[in-house]
């Protein structure tokens, strides 16, 4: 599984004392599972906090005179609009509209902003970013920082407990609170929660004093999934990719009104072109009937047998306590309560089109 | 007298008067991880070696468990329908996948016994 090139996180010699079984994904070596296994895992996180080595993500800080102007050009997104802490989800759009990245855009002062991006999309994303940056004045700095996301209803109580008070930071806020860390309360499962970026051996402490606390535990990646998919977040590769646009993935909530107006971000004149023409396809939640499954690559069809769409991501939702499932269906039958048909090794099995999350979100707003 | 074979591929057969039951082994339930859905074979259905007979969902992903000699499928565990998780909790015996009848009893020689799998397995 794991070739020459795969990276290793800083940390994996905890992840191994730890007990995780490890696997593959975007070019690193990752904790799948611990030995609580994928169910316990995601609903502790639910319950409690689960503790996450995200360290295969990426922390970019743009900075400089044009730093915002620069963003404006990346991004579907007025960031001088931001006031300072205030974190805004957006993407890297191609000049089909088609979405290169899915990124959270933290103002960090005046001119510094912080850009968090995709594991699988690092290398591309910084590419991108720096040959825009040549027309700009404003410098793009790779941040070389351990990852770490705390979720679930206790995140904020442990990491006070760990002398980390996060009071006044609201959701899809971020802020510098120490040297060279970064701090947002923002996450991928639907919970209130956390995500630190810092130096290696800060992090060692931090996740020292936070697993001598029972309500955390070390979460992996199988549960990461499922629980984002629960919450109806997209996964970059799956959900999104640069051949969808974010209109017909129903992301244009994070694109502001002016902007879609006005902007002159790359994919601008597509996007608008796909908003007066509107979406063909919808990016729509399923919930499938029974206890089956239906995975990630399985046509959809329509009680005639007509092709209807695809799924894109799927699998059991330990918390809604049945499979869910999200993918693309023509607008038309994009309606919640629709009545479809997956293909699933050559069973049709009836799905609805749901609506997304499954579970509530639980974020800190004020 | 039952006797227990093994697979490479980590499936197991307690083999009594002709009939096979099969299921998959500890460790392989263990790499799967939590269980959630079991797609359980038609009884009566005829399979060669090799053939998917049972495939085997845990939250992440679909795997397909293999006939691990010929036969027909002579029983499901319809347990699993309602409580998939029993093929974690109990791997080599609540949590059996199916029966089936031996066409050709000579295939058992090609298998494992327990000391060849957990040498199999390291």
């Amino acid at each position: 599984m794991t070739g020459e090139d795969t990276k290793h996180l800083p940390l994996k010699d905890l992840h191994t004392a730890a007990g995780a079984r490890f696997g593959a994904f975007a070019g690193w070596s990752m904790p799948l599972t611990y030995p609580a296994g994928v169910m316990k895992e995601h609903l502790h996180t639910r319950e409690h906090a689960g503790l996450f080595d995200i360290s295969h993500m990426k922390l970019f800080e743009v900075s400089g005179s044009a730093a915002a102007a620069l963003l404006n050009r990346a991004c579907p997104l007025d960031a001088g609009a931001l006031d300072i802490s205030q974190s805004k989800y957006t993407f890297f759009l191609n000049e089909a509209a088609g979405i290169i990245d899915d990124l959270i855009v933290t103002r960090l002062g005046d001119e510094r902003f912080m850009v968090v991006a995709n594991a699988g999309n690092a290398v591309t994303d910084e590419k991108h970013l720096r040959a825009l940056a040549e027309d700009f004045d404003a410098k793009v700095d790779a941040l070389d920082r351990v990852f770490l996301a705390i979720q679930g209803p206790e995140a904020w109580a442990a990491l006070a407990r760990a002398g980390i008070e996060t009071g006044s930071l609201l959701f899809m806020h971020g802020i510098e609170p120490r040297q060279d860390w970064f701090m947002s309360r923002s996450g991928y499962t639907g919970e209130d929660g956390f995500e630190i970026g810092l130096p290696e051996a800060d992090a060692r402490n931090l996740v020292a004093k936070l697993l001598e606390d029972e309500r955390v535990l070390w979460i992996g990646l199988a549960a990461r999934d499922s629980l984002r998919l629960e919450a109806g977040l997209c996964l970059h590769g799956q959900d999104i990719t640069p051949e969808i646009d974010p209109a017909s993935a129903g992301l244009m909530w994070a694109v502001p009104k002016d902007v879609r107006a006005s902007g002159s971000f790359i994919g601008a004149d597509a996007l608008r072109a796909i908003l007066e023409r509107g979406a063909a396809q919808k990016r729509v939640g399923l919930k499938p009937e029974g206890r089956q499954p239906v995975r990630a690559g399985a046509a959809l069809f329509d009680a005639d047998g007509n092709p209807a769409g695809h799924v894109t991501s799927g699998g059991f939702g330990p918390s809604a306590g049945h499979p869910v499932a999200m993918g693309y269906v023509q607008t038309a039958l994009a309606k919640p309560g629709t009545k479809l048909f997956a293909d699933v090794r050559g069973t049709k099995i009836p799905i609805e089109i749901n609506p997304l999350p499954f579970t509530p979100h639980r974020y800190r707003k004020g | 007298m039952a006797k227990t074979y093994f697979t490479e591929d980590h499936e197991w057969l307690r083999v009594e008067g002709g009939i096979a039951t099969v299921g998959i082994t500890d460790y392989a339930q263990e790499q799967l991880g939590d269980l959630v859905f079991v797609e359980l074979p038609e009884i009566g259905k005829k399979l060669s070696k090799g053939d998917t007979a049972v495939v085997v969902e845990s939250v992440k992903a679909a795997s397909d468990v293999y006939a691990p000699v010929d036969g027909e499928i002579t029983d499901a565990n319809s347990s699993l329908s309602s409580d998939p998780s029993l093929v974690n909790s109990a791997a080599t015996g609540d949590g059996w996948l199916w029966k089936m009848r031996l066409a050709n009893e000579g295939q058992l020689e090609g298998l494992l016994d327990e000391a060849g799998y957990k040498a199999h397995i390291g």
